[in-house]
């Protein structure tokens, strides 16, 4: 009766499908206030009086708020766990806007359309201050300041907001100017990355109502519900026990909805009205307003020993955070975490990172977190450097990733906004990953080949890979509890939080595999804080790795305490656990699971069979992934033609391959939509002017080249049945491998993403 | 004002201000199984059948419905009697978040409707106004392959 390696249907799909399951704004509400936000049309001004008396005699206007009338408790809405390594440079309604789509108030009237003409209807009187846009000049002593020195960091990290300094990351391993001297060339390049949006289909949705007993029960489209409930209670000073936090169905996550910046306003809007409230963002504020994948710019300079290859290795990293810290230290750091241990033979590294503010859309977590932008930079140098030596990339990623058995030192020097945990790599068929998508883009046949295509378009395929993390080693912590049904059904309680990603499945795979039982005898109620144990939610690749052990540990004691009972049913000395029975050995007689229920509810000495169990990761296995792309370039136009992207990845046991292959297939589409077509495109005053989904294109049915993935089983031994992570992983390698096969196609490169028909002309153009 | 309205072969009547798109109307009125994207009209998530024509239901003002057929989702087939198309989206993992679900699942309808057999770039043309950000689209392209299989073979064994 395997359950793990199975492509068992994900469990709540026939809900979804048939529109049964409901999502946050599914759910009816007694006659709801409606809230709508008012948001700032300048970068940065501070307002110097906000007058709300036209709006308010608007029938049907009941409660305004704004920064006269709320609570000014700093915090961040990063959603990350407690204390959180963002700075606290946010309250919910400040006398100064930061970027064009700032908060400046909000109206709850009785129905959407009078909020809006409401919002309209308030005068705010803003004294417009000088803005920065241009990260590099953040940090310069005459540039405007955001964020004065009240706003302060609660770990010790390095934060100077006088300085628009909004996190710090520096680590040195050896020396790098010695390698560098020593070394036979030096190759520098810069390399950029753009805003994107996450563009979850479902908008930014909360819902509040009282329960019977008056406490606040809060439906969010969140990936943090636990995070949630800490930070509502923080910043409206409500005490936890007051606030239960459900997750329904949500419409896709990829970091944009970590971010707890909507419930404190529909919380407070409740509280101070005693009524239920409805927030839901619209598209537009959904581009505006809530949060952005971190633009960086990433300067990488190596020396190179002709017979060692690289020597010395240093990255200056420059994040622009936008116009808050959201996930400023942490994204950054994990530019460093995330790449720099995969080549781990290089002796001399250095990495240099700053995160700093501008006037512009806020910065958060987004699918890949730090090491997408980074992989961008790194496997586009590997490009150059391997052509420089006239080596084949492949025999260059094989020779130098890192290997099983083998360690980093950046591991314990560098960790999630602070010093790391060493660890050593017992899982790693990256090689193998490399060989098999090689094969598959047929890649000998094609690099260097500049084979032509029709009569103007000559083909290129590139490669990247790249590694994630499993969770983030001795901070995350998921839990989990069960219990017995009488018909040997189990109910599964988890904090873990499915985005859609299909970790319910999973987990009441891995709690099916324990007990050797089908996995629909498995109901899993998951996110809900009033009946799930604590989980810090769905984040840092971590679901599968850390709450997949904390169900294993679990129904490992349920499985304990069956055996226990069964043996005493049977009296038997030695009893196993198959196929939904407990068996004795010796005389080959055995009871069922029904039986044993029966037996433990209702026959003698009763009791519940059930259990709760934690875990807390001591390390945080990397994934691993090789990604080619086949572009078939026009010479005259520049337009990339996206013929075919190959993934192969280790992500350890793939608890349930469909489900794995379809984190891969998302993250790589979202990954290609973002290199090529993706952007925000702003005024002279930061403003976004594209927020639809008309001028901000995202890749449709007809975008996509053929996708081929490839799952390469590796067998994990800290993880549950073998199992690693696989929810990031594939977003890195789009962009860097489509500059890559855009080289090997055209012989020009691009620095700065996206990767778009223009610059290629324009670089062909030049080179002419 | 007030309208009805033939959804799912059920007449329902409800009040609605003149202004109301289909969507907001239906979605007051429980059929939240149509799904709200935005009301751009450019993602397909509240995609219904209005006489048999698929309509982003955001773009369409309600009063202009009114005494229409329109199928939802929940018309094409229920979680106690679902439709094989509801299925093979199962089978094939084509549903991850879900939220984009109803409506491709409506878009598939359609062009199996039109075109039993569809080729890779026919499906493709027709679902291309169905985004989706979880599944990069390939296991959807599958599910459609597979509807039209099961809808074939069904048919094949009512013929018998």
């Amino acid at each position: 009766m395997e359950s793990v390696g199975k492509n068992i249907d994900k469990v709540d799909s026939l809900a979804l499908s048939t529109g049964r399951a409901k999502f946050t704004d599914d759910f009816p509400l007694t006659n709801p206030l409606h809230c709508k936000i008012l948001y700032s049309p300048y970068p940065h001004a501070e307002i110097i009086d906000i007058d709300t008396s036209r709006a308010e005699t608007i029938n049907g206007v009941v409660d305004i708020l704004h920064y006269k009338n709320t609570p000014s408790k700093l915090h961040t809405t990063a959603g990350q766990g407690y204390p959180e390594p963002s700075p606290y440079d946010t309250v919910l309604f400040d006398n100064k806007v930061r970027f064009t789509g700032d908060r400046v108030a909000l109206v709850a009237a009785e129905d959407e359309d009078t909020a809006i003409q409401a919002v309209n209807e308030i005068d705010v009187q803003y004294r417009i201050v000088e803005s920065i846009f241009d990260p590099e000049h953040s940090m310069d002593i005459n540039s405007p300041k955001l964020h004065d020195s009240t706003r302060h960091v609660v770990i010790p990290t390095e934060y100077d907001p006088e300085l628009n300094m909004a996190a710090a990351v520096d680590i040195s391993i050896g020396n790098v100017e010695k390698g560098f001297i020593e070394s036979d060339f030096i190759t520098e390049q810069t390399y950029s990355s753009h805003f994107a949006s996450h563009c979850a289909i479902e908008l930014h949705s909360v819902k509040v109502y009282f329960d019977s007993s008056g406490r606040y029960v809060v439906l969010s489209s969140t990936q943090v519900p636990f995070h949630a409930r800490r930070i509502i209670g923080k910043v409206l000073n409500i005490p936890i026990k007051s606030i239960r936090v459900i997750k329904p169905r949500i419409g896709g996550g990829f970091g944009g909805k970590q971010e707890v910046f909507l419930e404190p306003l529909a919380v407070l809007v409740a509280k101070r009205n005693k009524r239920s409230v409805r927030l839901v963002l619209t598209r537009k504020e959904v581009f505006i307003s809530s949060r952005t994948r971190h633009p960086m710019r990433i300067k990488i300079k190596t020396g190179v020993k002709k017979e060692s290859f690289i020597n010395s290795f240093e990255i200056n990293a420059l994040m622009n955070t936008g116009a808050y810290g959201s996930h400023a230290l942490t994204v950054l750091s994990n530019t460093g975490s995330k790449i720099l241990p995969l080549f781990n033979k290089i002796n001399n590294i250095k990495f240099t990172g700053r995160s700093v503010y501008t006037n512009l859309p806020i910065g958060g977590a987004y699918r890949g977190y730090g090491a997408t932008q980074g992989y961008f930079a790194f496997c586009q140098h590997l490009d150059i450097l391997s052509r420089k030596m006239n080596d084949d990339i492949l025999k260059v990623f094989k020779s130098f990733h890192i290997k099983e058995g083998e360690t980093s030192p950046v591991f314990e020097a560098l960790g999630e906004g602070k010093e790391g945990v060493s660890q050593y790599i017992k899982s790693c068929k990256l090689s193998k990953c490399i060989d098999l998508g090689a094969r598959e883009i047929h890649w000998y046949e094609k690099r260097n080949k500049k084979i032509k295509v029709g009569k103007t378009k000559v083909k290129g395929v590139g490669v990247s890979i790249s590694m994630q993390g499993s969770g983030i080693p001795k901070v995350d912590m998921g839990s989990a509890s069960m219990k017995m049904n009488e018909d040997g059904s189990f109910n599964l309680f988890v904090g873990a939080t499915d985005l859609g990603t299909g970790s319910d499945t999973i987990l009441s795979q891995i709690a099916a595999e324990v007990l050797d039982i089908s996995t629909d005898n498995i109901i899993i109620l998951s996110s809900d804080t009033d009946l799930t144990p604590f989980d810090v939610g769905a984040y840092a690749s971590s679901t599968t790795y850390i709450s997949g052990n904390a169900v294993k540990k679990c129904a490992l004691k349920i499985k304990e305490q069956i055996l226990k009972a069964g043996k005493e049913m049977l009296s038997g000395v030695l009893c196993s656990v198959e196929n939904g029975k407990v068996i004795a050995q010796e005389g080959k007689t055995s009871v069922s699971f029904e039986e044993i229920a029966y037996y433990t509810l209702y026959s003698a000495n009763q009791f519940q069979i059930q259990a709760s169990a934690s875990h807390f990761a001591l390390e945080s296995p990397p994934p691993f992934i090789a990604q080619f792309a086949e572009v078939d370039v026009d010479i005259h136009t520049g337009k990339i033609h996206l013929v075919k992207f190959v993934s192969a990845v280790d992500c350890g046991k793939a608890i349930n391959p469909n489900l794995a292959e379809g984190q891969i297939e998302g993250a790589v589409v979202n990954g290609l939509s973002y290199a090529l077509c993706e952007k925000y495109i702003f005024d002279e005053n930061g403003k976004m002017k594209n927020p639809s989904f008309k001028n901000y294109k995202i890749f449709s049915t007809l975008d996509i080249p053929e996708i081929k993935t490839i799952i390469v089983d590796s067998e994990e031994e800290t993880g549950p049945f073998g199992a690693k992570s696989i929810g990031e992983i594939a977003i890195n390698g789009p962009m860097p491998s489509i500059a890559n096969a855009v080289y090997d196609a055209v012989g020009v490169r691009i620095f700065n993403s996206p990767i778009t028909a223009e610059k290629i002309f324009n670089k062909m153009k030049e080179k002419k | 004002m007030e309208g009805s309205f033939v959804i799912n072969n059920q007449k329902r009547t409800f009040k609605f201000k003149s202004g109301d798109t289909l969507l907001t109307v239906l979605r007051n009125n429980d059929h939240t199984e149509v799904k709200e994207g935005g009301r751009e009209g450019l993602c397909g998530a509240c995609l219904v059948l209005l006489n048999g024509v698929l309509v982003n239901s955001c773009q369409v003002l309600a009063v202009s419905a009114t005494g229409k057929n329109i199928t939802t989702v929940k018309g094409i087939g229920t979680i106690h009697t679902p439709h094989l198309i509801q299925k093979a989206f199962v089978q094939a993992g084509a549903v991850q978040c879900g939220f984009c679900t109803p409506g491709m699942i409506l878009a598939t309808y359609d062009l199996l409707e039109k075109i039993p057999d569809p080729t890779e770039q026919e499906i493709k043309k027709h679902l291309d106004g169905n985004l989706c950000r979880c599944t990069g689209y390939v296991k959807i392209i599958k599910a459609v392959k597979l509807s039209s299989i099961l809808l074939k073979e069904n048919e094949e064994k009512g013929k018998k």
